[in-house]
């Protein structure tokens, strides 16, 4: 018997419009629709596409509550075993919309999902940890390759195997156990001699990429601006109140400098797990310099300095964390008017 | 500010200023309490003169 499919298409690639459809309701349509019906010949009769769900991309961002229950229900009712979404190529709203549902059908009915966008699509960086999304083109041109793609990985999904690079799907970064023929010095050493002669080779633990951010023009008045403490160097009031963890923080802890000139060992600590504290404990300045900062205010070399300070700790924090933090701490400091931020990192 | 320059370069740290040590980046613990504030306080100028100064792309202030 073949397995059931469920298709999430947008109110586009459903041929009901385009940027003036966006608000097109979801609906239910039994069988194909769109893409739908390329899909269901690349999966060769092992898998059905028993429904499409259509919803337009606005609706989709404005109802994400009741969308991503109106699929669950689909999923239900036509016994679904996996959800298709897409593919969405570089459409943001779509994008976002498909790893929504995908990812919300994954948890709460239990069966997989495929997507598939463009590796700029918005999407990929919300969902890529929960979802196999393939990569596509980045405009509808990509179709005949996006689908072939994705309904290979649907049957892999379905069959219970696990999707291998030749899926060709967005990295995940998640790791995997695997087993080797040859022990973890050995296969150093082939990819040193390899890299010495210049020969192609293929790392097995990818670093993560980091963004890039153009600089700030430079201060103008420093006489004049109010400039911010921020640090990874884990400086938080005696007792560490928020409880920030001494690896893989999960917070950071925002903290009123008011009336504060010194930071000294009976109201200030480190909450880092990563290196020796006995230096920080002793005078949390040497992180954090607040002294040094106080006095050049006074002298009025600097306007004022910021009246919170921010601090988490990084040690083995994740990247997505720490992206998290730091768009909230900037977003504050924008909103407090701060001109310029010192970042101290142990 | 941070002592491991390699990595503010590889998170992407646009001003950089390469500071004392991991565990006191801003302070030195064999100096004398006046001579490790002034060495701090060096630090810090160094890091407002950082910010006073355009840059287009990754700059590490190393020189005094």
């Amino acid at each position: 018997m073949a397995y059931r499919v469920v298709h999430y298409i947008n109110q586009f690639f459903a041929g009901i419009g385009g940027e003036d459809k966006a608000d097109h309701e979801l609906e239910v349509r039994e069988g194909v629709v769109g893409p739908g019906l390329a899909l269901a010949n690349a999966l060769k009769g092992e898998a059905e596409i028993v429904a499409t769900i259509i919803c337009g991309d606005n609706f989709a961002a404005m109802h994400s509550e009741q969308v991503c229950a109106a699929v669950e229900n689909a999923c239900k009712q036509y016994q679904a075993d996996l959800l298709l979404a897409g593919p969405a190529f570089n459409a943001g709203r779509y994008g976002t919309a498909c790893g929504m549902v995908s990812s919300f059908v994954q948890k709460n009915v239990g069966i997989p999902a495929v997507t598939a966008m463009y590796k700029e699509n918005p999407g990929v960086d919300i969902y890529k940890k929960d979802l196999y999304i393939v990569e596509t083109g980045d405009s509808a041109r990509g179709m005949g390759t996006a689908v072939p793609a994705m309904a290979k990985l649907a049957l892999a999904l379905l069959k219970g195997e696990q999707p291998s690079k030749e899926h060709g799907y967005i990295e995940r970064g998640v790791r995997v156990n695997t087993f080797y023929d040859t022990c973890g010095a050995e296969r150093a050493v082939t990819m040193l001699l390899k890299k010495i002669k210049g020969e192609p080779f293929t790392t097995e633990y990818p670093m993560p990429v980091f963004d890039r951010v153009e600089p700030r023009p430079a201060v103008k008045d420093m006489k004049s601006a109010t400039i911010a403490l921020v640090t990874s160097g884990g400086i938080v009031p005696k007792g560490n109140p928020d409880h920030i963890a001494a690896s893989s923080a999960q917070n950071y802890g925002e903290y009123s400098l008011s009336g504060i000139n010194d930071l000294t060992a009976d109201k200030h600590q480190t909450a880092h797990g990563g290196y020796d504290q006995t230096y920080a404990n002793q005078d949390a300045d040497r992180v954090l310099p607040v002294d040094v900062l106080r006095d050049l205010e006074k002298e009025g070399v600097i306007g004022k300095l910021h009246e919170m300070w921010y601090a988490t700790v990084g040690n083995g924090t994740s990247v997505a964390n720490a992206r998290r933090f730091g768009q909230e701490i900037g977003q504050k400091l924008k909103d407090a008017q701060v001109q310029a931020v010192i970042l101290t990192s142990t | 500010m941070a002592t491991i320059v390699p990595i503010s370069l590889s998170v992407g740290a646009n001003r950089i200023i390469p500071t004392v040590s991991i565990p006191h980046p801003l302070g030195n613990p064999t100096l004398d309490p006046a001579a490790e504030k002034q060495l701090r306080r060096h630090l810090v100028e160094k890091a407002l003169n950082a910010l006073q100064t355009d840059v287009t792309e990754q700059t590490v202030f190393s020189g005094e």
